[in-house]
């Protein structure tokens, strides 16, 4: 059986500069998929890929495949996209401030999804959108559908986001830093909610973050982004067991652990290079601490690993 | 136990809002009957989530707003009483790393400008070496001096911020959600960096952050905030916290370790407004422990500042 989401070897050019290559990874229904890798990593551009949203900053596929559902998405026409997204594929983004219209009732954002997608009538859309609000267990549903963005709390905005996304009935959910806005307490809440929804409905979740400690929380799987390759992508045990590319060891290490001692939480020194001076040879090396000549010179080719694959010439050793 | 460096007794600080011809003006504490005690050379955390006061605290004890109630004492001055002209000279030795480096450096000042300043405001004229100086303490190369904030990443920015702090040599810092708003690889580096200086320059931290796990990695000592009040102070990273709410906050905390995963539980519900707080303890209504008891009165913080206090009726 063929996963739900099958990105190969696809590469994104904008103008002169190519900021994503030989990106790659699947996802399935049921399942979360965890994006990774820091601020410039090519996360949220990869995200624009899948959604046909790349034309709007002047980019496109330039190799590569992504296929939903059977469908080749990167020879798809903007008509047949626009049938896709909102309704099989639903976007939640990371501040709920700004993808919310400040002059118009939850409710009636809401109910756009069903008079848009579903071609139901304005009474029909607002019991469907009664169901949902109901469904994410959000109290008073009918008084939150007649308030207005500014009178909800960040944590109850994005649940209003997130019922938008539910709305459609998805099969994918890319939800680009969801809970980065919010507190941790209402992070947990988010986060526990997006899990519960993928199990039940089986769904399937990317979840775009630049925190091990989510990944590490809910997803079953990680792939792990640095200027814009694939670094590393396993499941979630044995990556976190072995990590096995020099990025994702120091992308965990900077979360201090309950027994991480005082005085060795180190970062990661230096910076993601900006899409125009992306360095010859492996693109981390100038931040690697094991970078040797080769990785200076060479593009290291994705290996398999008992889990996943990395693209490392050097990579940490498998862990039983 | 030496003298500590900072303390406050009961500082409170109220405020109101709106208010007109017809309708009546709210108030709210922000900052409830706080006391504290910070040793000299510890990290104190402030943790809590969105408006439990944490960052009124800090401006409270820098005195950049005044206490509506209480006192804050300064390596033994009271600072509350200090005239004008004498808190200025207190401020060289007690500085502020702001939140957003973005907001917290003027677009038309350079590097070299930004750090010029805090010597102007003293009335006093700066060297260039001393601008080398304190760009090289953080970890930013000499040419940066002649840099706008907008040609700095987010990290370098806050570099300069923590060398602005650090440009009168003060003894203590208070560090106002210093990485909130950077990637988790550059919050290390900078956690890091602030760790370093700590040793080098013996200073004293006051850090107020959400994030419990990275408080409890760089802090001696934790303050817990909830709605305006300190609900629990533990006393060593490694006290086990008896507050319900300081629980909460630990099991909301992303660890790194999927072994941990079935531990995350989420609280349920969202702070209460605090224009409108319950009259009982103001985490009843989200605490799987309240009783009638909870929601009538408000547990008082008992015990001595330093030691390991709770505010509950019934602590873990």
């Amino acid at each position: 059986m063929t996963a739900l989401l099958t990105v190969a070897d696809m590469q994104v050019t904008i103008g002169p500069v190519t900021p994503l290559d030989g990106i790659g990874f699947t996802l399935d229904r049921g399942e979360i998929l965890g994006l990774v890798g820091e601020s410039g990593s090519g996360k949220s551009l990869t995200a624009m890929a899948i959604m046909g949203l790349l034309p709007l900053s002047g980019g496109r596929v330039s190799a590569g495949s992504i296929r939903f559902d059977g469908t080749e998405l990167t020879s798809l026409g903007e008509d047949a996209y626009r049938q896709l997204r909102g309704k099989r594929i639903a976007f939640i983004s990371q501040n709920p401030m700004t993808a919310l219209d400040p002059l118009q009732t939850i409710g009636a954002q809401v109910d756009v999804i069903g008079t848009l997608h579903f071609g139901k009538s304005r009474a029909e859309a607002r019991r469907r959108t009664l169901e949902v609000l109901t469904q994410l267990r959000i109290p008073e549903a009918a008084a939150i559908c007649a308030s207005y963005p500014h009178q909800l709390s960040g944590g109850m905005k994005q649940r209003i986001v997130i019922a938008m996304a539910l709305a459609g009935e998805p099969d994918l959910i890319i939800a680009d830093e969801p809970t980065t806005a919010l507190d941790v307490t209402v992070q947990a809440q988010i986060i526990h909610l997006l899990a519960e929804l993928v199990r039940e409905r089986g769904m399937a979740l990317l979840l775009i973050t630049h925190d091990m400690g989510v990944v590490a929380q809910c997803c079953d799987r990680v792939a792990v982004l640095y200027a814009g390759r694939l670094a590393e992508a396993a499941a979630i045990d044995p990556l976190f067991a072995a990590p096995a590319h020099p990025y994702t060891q120091a992308l965990i290490a900077c979360i201090p652990r309950d027994d991480t001692r005082k005085g060795t939480l180190a970062g990661i020194p230096g910076t993601v290079p900006a899409v125009s001076a992306y360095p010859p040879g492996c693109r981390y090396h100038p931040r690697c601490p094991q970078a040797q000549d080769i990785c200076r010179t060479t593009v290291p080719d994705s290996r398999p690993r008992p889990s996943g694959v990395v693209a490392c010439h050097f990579p940490g050793p498998t862990n039983g | 136990m030496a003298e500590p460096l900072l303390t406050t007794t009961g500082l409170t600080r109220r405020f109101t809002s709106g208010g007109g011809l017809l309708r009546r003006p709210r108030s709210m504490t922000a900052v409830r009957d706080v006391t504290l005690a910070i040793p000299r050379g510890s990290v104190t955390g402030v943790v809590g989530e969105s408006g439990c006061g944490k960052s009124t605290l800090a401006r409270l004890v820098l005195r950049l707003i005044e206490p509506s109630q209480g006192r804050v004492g300064f390596d033994g001055a009271d600072l509350t009483a200090l005239p004008a002209g004498e808190l200025r000279r207190m401020r060289r030795r007690m500085q502020m790393v702001f939140q957003d480096p973005y907001s917290s450096l003027d677009p038309r000042y350079t590097i070299a400008e930004v750090l010029a300043e805090p010597f102007r405001v003293q009335g006093e004229r700066v060297s260039r070496d001393a601008i080398d100086h304190l760009l090289s303490q953080v970890g930013l190369a000499a040419p940066m001096a002649a840099a706008y904030p907008h040609q700095l990443s987010g990290g370098q920015r806050q570099r300069v911020g923590v060398a602005r702090a650090l440009a009168l040599k003060p003894d203590f810092v208070v560090l106002d959600e210093p990485t909130a708003s950077l990637d988790v690889s550059i919050q290390a580096q900078i956690v890091a960096l602030l760790e370093r200086l700590k040793s080098e320059l013996g200073l004293t931290y006051m850090f107020i952050s959400h994030d419990l796990g990275l408080v409890r990695y760089f802090c001696d000592r934790i303050l817990v905030m909830y709605l305006g009040a300190v609900v629990e102070e533990l006393p060593s990273t490694e006290a086990a916290p008896r507050h319900p709410y300081t629980r909460a906050l630990l099991d909301s905390t992303f660890s790194p370790d999927p072994a941990l995963r079935r531990r995350l539980v989420a609280l349920k519900g969202e702070i209460p407004s605090p224009f409108d707080l319950p009259r009982g303890c103001a985490f009843a209504g989200r605490c799987p422990h309240a009783t009638a008891h909870c929601r009538d009165q408000r547990p008082e913080l008992a015990g001595e500042a330093g030691g390991h206090r709770v505010a509950c009726f019934h602590p873990l």
